[in-house]
This record gives C-alpha cells, sequence and structure tokens, in this order.
C-alpha cells in the first residue's frame, strides 16, 4: 500500500509525507515517461543527422525508411524471425532440460557435482565462436548445430544457478525431513525444488537473452554456408547488399525479441514467486 | 549443591526413554556431552536449562535420532527401539516451507508419511484451530507474525499425535509477552494431550512456569548437573507467574544455574 492511495482529504499531510507522495507520483509516471521521450528524441536526432549531413541512405538510413522497410519486406522478415525463434526457444527448453537435469543429478551426490562441475565451467568459459567451426565438421544438420550452439551458451546460468538453490536449503527443513523419515525423493520434491525456484527462474531470465544471442551467433558463423534463413543470415545479407535499411530492420527485430523474451521471463518469474518469495513482494516501506 | 537431586518427581511411571551413560564427541575434538544419565517419564514436561555449550540441544538431538551418541545409548521404553514415528520437533525458528500455506505446513509430516491431504484434513483443521490460527489456514508464512509462525511450528510438532515433543529453545526469539501467551497455551494442549515434552532453554522463568522437572546442565564437557521438581499443580495460569511458590522456585533454580555456570568456569580454569 502506498501513500498515495490514502484518501486525500482525510488527513492533512505534513511536510515531509507530502514530498514523500509527489515523489512517489513523479517516480511512477517517469518510469515510463522518461525513457520513451528520450527514445523520440533520439529517433528524432538521428532522423535529422541524416537530413542535415545529407547521409545517402546505405549508409544510414532514415528511422522512418527502416519503418517502412519493416513492413514492406515484413514477409521475408519475419519469416526469418519465426526461423530464429525456433532455435531460441528449442534452445532455452533444452537448456532448461540440460541444466535443471545436471542440477538435481549433482544435488544428489556431492562426488557427482565435484567431478561433473568443471566440464560445465569449460564449457561456459570457451567462446562460442571458437567452438563453432568444430561444431560445424562434426554435425551436418543445420538445426542441430545452431541448437547446439545456442544451448551451450543457455544451459550454463540454469544449471549453476538450479544448483545453488538445491544446496541453499534450510539446514533446519533439512532435519525435519529426516526427523520425518522422508525419502531422498519427498526431500527432492519437497523441499529442494521449491527452494531452487527463486535461483532457477534467476538463471533462467538470463538464460532466455544468452540463448537468443547463441542463436543469432550461431547462424552468424554458420551463415557463409549460405543454407540458414534466420534473422542473422538477413542481416549478412543485406551487408553484403549494401541493404542498410533492412539490416536496420532486422536488427530491430531481434532487439525487440529480446526485450520481449525478457519481459515475459520475468512476468513468469513473479507470477511464480509472488505469494511467498521477497524478491516479489511489494515493497511496504 | 546437588541436594535436590533424586527429589524429582518421576510420576512413578515408566520412563518413556532413558539415557544410559550418554556421551558426544564431534570429529573436532569437542566433547558436547560427557556422560549424561537421564530417564525421561511417560508425561513428563522436562526442562533442559543450562548456559550455551552445555550440550542441550546436542541431547536433544541425540533423542531424535539426528545425531548418534559416541558413547552410550538411548533407551526406549527398555527395548532400545527407537520411535521416531511418534517424536516431533519444534526448533529455534519457526523452519516453515515458504512457499506452502499454513496448512499445507501442517499437513507436511502427515504428507511425508503418505498421508493423502484429504485424509489428512481433519487432523490438520484440528490442529490448526487448537493452536488458535482457525481461519489463517490459506495464510503464507511471511503474512504471519512470529509468534503466530512459532503456533503453526508447534501445530506441525503435534500433527502426528507424537508421544514425545522435543523443542529446542522455541520461544527464545520472541517478545516476552508473545512469550507468555505461547506458554500458556502449550501448557494447555500438553494437558489435554499428555504428551512428553523435553524442552531446551536458557530461561529460568520459563522452564519453572512450564515444567514439572527442570535438568540443569553445566558445560565442558556437558553433563546433568542437578535436577529440580517443580511440584506445583496444574494449571498453570498467570495468577501462578505473581505467586510466591513461583518466586521462590526461580530463585533456587537460578542458584543452581549460577553453581553449574562457575562449575564450568572452574573446569576452564584448570
Amino acid at each position: 500500500m502506498t501513500a498515495t492511495e490514502r484518501p486525500a482529504a482525510s488527513l492533512a499531510l505534513d511536510p515531509e509525507e507530502a514530498r514523500r507522495v509527489r515523489a512517489a507520483r513523479f517516480e511512477r509516471i517517469g518510469k515510463w515517461l522518461l525513457p520513451l521521450a528520450i527514445m523520440i528524441a533520439a529517433i528524432w536526432l538521428w532522423d535529422r543527422i541524416c537530413v542535415w549531413n545529407e547521409i545517402p541512405r546505405y549508409i544510414l538510413p532514415r528511422p522512418g525508411e527502416v519503418l517502412y522497410t519493416l513492413y514492406a519486406d515484413a514477409g521475408l522478415l519475419f519469416s526469418s524471425l519465426l526461423v530464429t525463434l525456433k532455435i531460441t526457444f528449442l534452445g532455452l527448453a533444452l537448456a532448461v532440460a540440460g541444466g535443471v537435469g545436471l542440477s538435481v543429478l549433482f544435488a544428489q551426490s556431492k562426488w557427482v557435482e565435484m567431478s561433473l562441475f568443471p566440464f560445465a565451467i569449460v564449457l561456459q568459459v570457451t567462446p562460442i565462436v571458437a567452438v563453432f567451426p568444430l561444431i560445424n565438421i562434426y554435425v551436418d544438420n543445420q538445426t542441430v548445430k545452431l541448437l547446439l550452439c545456442a544451448w551451450i551458451v543457455a544451459f550454463f546460468p540454469i544449471l549453476s544457478n538450479t544448483t545453488l538453490g538445491l544446496n541453499s536449503v534450510d539446514r533446519n527443513l533439512l532435519d525435519l525431513f529426516k526427523l520425518n523419515g522422508a525419502t531422498r525423493w519427498q526431500q527432492l520434491v519437497h523441499l529442494r525444488l521449491p527452494a531452487a525456484m527463486p535461483y532457477f527462474l534467476g538463471g533462467l531470465k538470463i538464460a532466455g537473452g544468452l540463448s537468443l544471442i547463441g542463436a543469432v551467433v550461431a547462424e552468424f558463423v554458420a551463415g557463409s554456408s549460405g543454407q540458414s534463413s534466420g534473422l542473422a543470415s538477413r542481416i549478412i545479407e543485406a551487408g553484403y547488399r549494401l541493404n542498410a535499411p533492412r539490416l536496420f530492420a532486422a536488427l530491430i527485430l531481434i532487439s525487440f525479441t529480446g526485450i520481449v523474451i525478457f519481459l515475459v521471463l520475468s512476468l513468469i518469474s513473479h507470477l511464480v514467486l509472488r505469494r511467498w518469495h521477497e524478491s516479489a513482494l511489494k515493497q511496504e516501506r | 549443591m546437588e541436594a535436590r537431586i533424586g527429589e524429582a518427581a518421576q510420576g512413578g511411571t515408566v520412563p518413556l526413554l532413558s539415557l544410559r551413560d550418554v556421551g558426544k564427541r564431534f570429529s573436532n575434538g569437542v566433547t558436547a556431552l560427557g556422560k549424561v544419565d537421564l530417564a525421561i517419564g511417560e508425561g513428563d514436561f522436562l526442562s533442559l536449562l543450562g548456559p550455551s555449550g552445555c550440550g542441550k540441544s546436542t541431547a536433544l538431538r541425540l533423542i531424535a535420532g539426528l545425531s548418534t551418541p559416541t558413547t552410550g545409548l538411548i533407551d526406549w521404553r527398555g527395548d532400545g527401539s527407537p520411535d521416531r514415528s511418534s517424536t516431533g520437533f519444534v526448533f529455534q525458528e519457526p523452519t516453515l516451507l515458504p512457499w506452502a500455506s499454513v496448512f499445507d505446513n501442517v499437513w507436511l509430516p502427515l504428507r511425508l508419511r503418505g498421508v493423502s491431504r484429504a485424509d489428512a484434513t481433519p487432523a490438520i483443521r484440528e490442529m490448526i484451530d487448537r493452536v488458535h490460527l482457525s481461519g489463517f489456514e490459506n495464510a503464507m508464512p511471511r503474512e504471519l507474525s512470529g509468534g503466530m509462525k512459532m503456533r503453526v511450528s508447534i501445530a506441525r510438532g503435534l500433527v502426528t499425535k507424537p508421544r514425545l515433543l522435543l523443542m529446542d529453545e522455541p520461544f527464545a526469539a520472541l517478545d516476552e509477552i508473545t512469550r507468555f501467551r505461547l506458554n500458556h497455551d502449550l501448557l494447555e494442549l500438553w494437558q489435554e494431550e499428555r504428551f512428553t515434552v523435553v524442552f531446551v532453554t536458557h530461561s529460568v522463568f520459563e522452564s519453572v512456569f512450564l515444567s514439572n522437572r527442570i535438568v540443569v546442565m553445566a558445560a565442558r564437557p556437558g553433563r546433568v548437573f542437578g535436577e529440580i521438581a517443580v511440584n506445583s499443580a496444574y494449571p498453570r495460569d498467570e495468577a501462578f507467574r505473581t505467586s510466591h511458590e513461583y518466586g521462590e522456585l526461580c530463585r533456587d533454580t537460578s542458584q543452581i544455574l549460577v553453581d553449574a555456570m562457575n562449575a564450568g568456569a572452574d573446569d576452564d580454569r584448570n
């Protein structure tokens, strides 16, 4: 409950409270208005720079032209977006399955964790771009190649976060489960997995963005072979043809997709945790 | 000052369990419990009172079976078999599942024993009612005050109808007034259900108000130092808290506790 929800007439506010109320109102409006205003100003400036300097469209297209390309090339761009999205979500789904599965395995035995975790780190710290040529040699199927790439990039945050969560269980609760004769399975289902949920969702938010990056980067590296049809190949293609408007349009689609993925995952996280976890609670000051 | 040992009333009953020469030494070389002999009678409200480090929590964990003794044995009803299914445990913190409602938290011990939600519902509702939380079944732990969380924890400890309830300083983190209320309500439950309680505390006042036996422990190594029988009649209410008798008992208990603390300190100097 924020102070502003009080009926205004009920009590005269002292200056400090009145200031707080005003500040809260400005903050609520400003949170949306400020970024929007800056964005509009930036786009306007972009447009003016093109006009003032008479920059040719194949170097820097005007925003209006990018928007028009988005509309005119919609068929091409959105079918490419669909291809990229497919890789992204499949990669993310596999990352969730692999990350959660491995971390549950780790939670069952310290030995397994100690033995396998270093491999996960190696996989994480080696730049995917450097690994890709190998994947290119060993894997034939284009989709599988890209998926593997997206998976390698996205699974680590899920693995490391979920592992941390599964191990961050209240000692007393573990004792309570032991006292009540809980099986390992009951301990996992009723205690460790729910306790790990906030950690897992935190990892998922990071992995969502990374999966998109993985899908795009993989396509970039594989793109030279010319078989792929995702947004990255549209960008490469447009680059070769000096079709800057389409390049910009594809870029905008990718970053918009990233934002939507982040928002959707944040929403899921909020809905799952809102009843109990600190992170999802309203600040009551 | 061990004059009062042996005076304690065992209620003339068979001991529910006995600790025989029980000792516990940890791998880091610390001897938490030296050699403890203690018989806990059926229906006792026994308080373990002592300074930090006297091994009272360790004793409780040994009784619960969360830890095994280095020496000696814990004998249940003379046949040596522990009866885990009839032991409830209440921790110092409420230790609730934060993602589960009050109802589901109380259900937990039964759920782990394979009792379905439907089958457990009458027992859960009754327990929630007994700790005066009716109407809060669907509340989440974060929405409750410290005292209410502790009530949930007690309900969870008792929902399996245990014969023995182990409590590890359950009210230590609560304010005085909440603590008085919970003391009162716990005694009420104990009198109605006649389970046995082993109650770890460092509060003289709480132990005198609640128990019929107070076992004072000393540290280094943890051992039983003395025992006081509190023969005052139950039910005990707030009038008992202000009675002359209560004052006397608190004074005596405090004296033994001071001696116990000095005994631990003496050993330190040697």
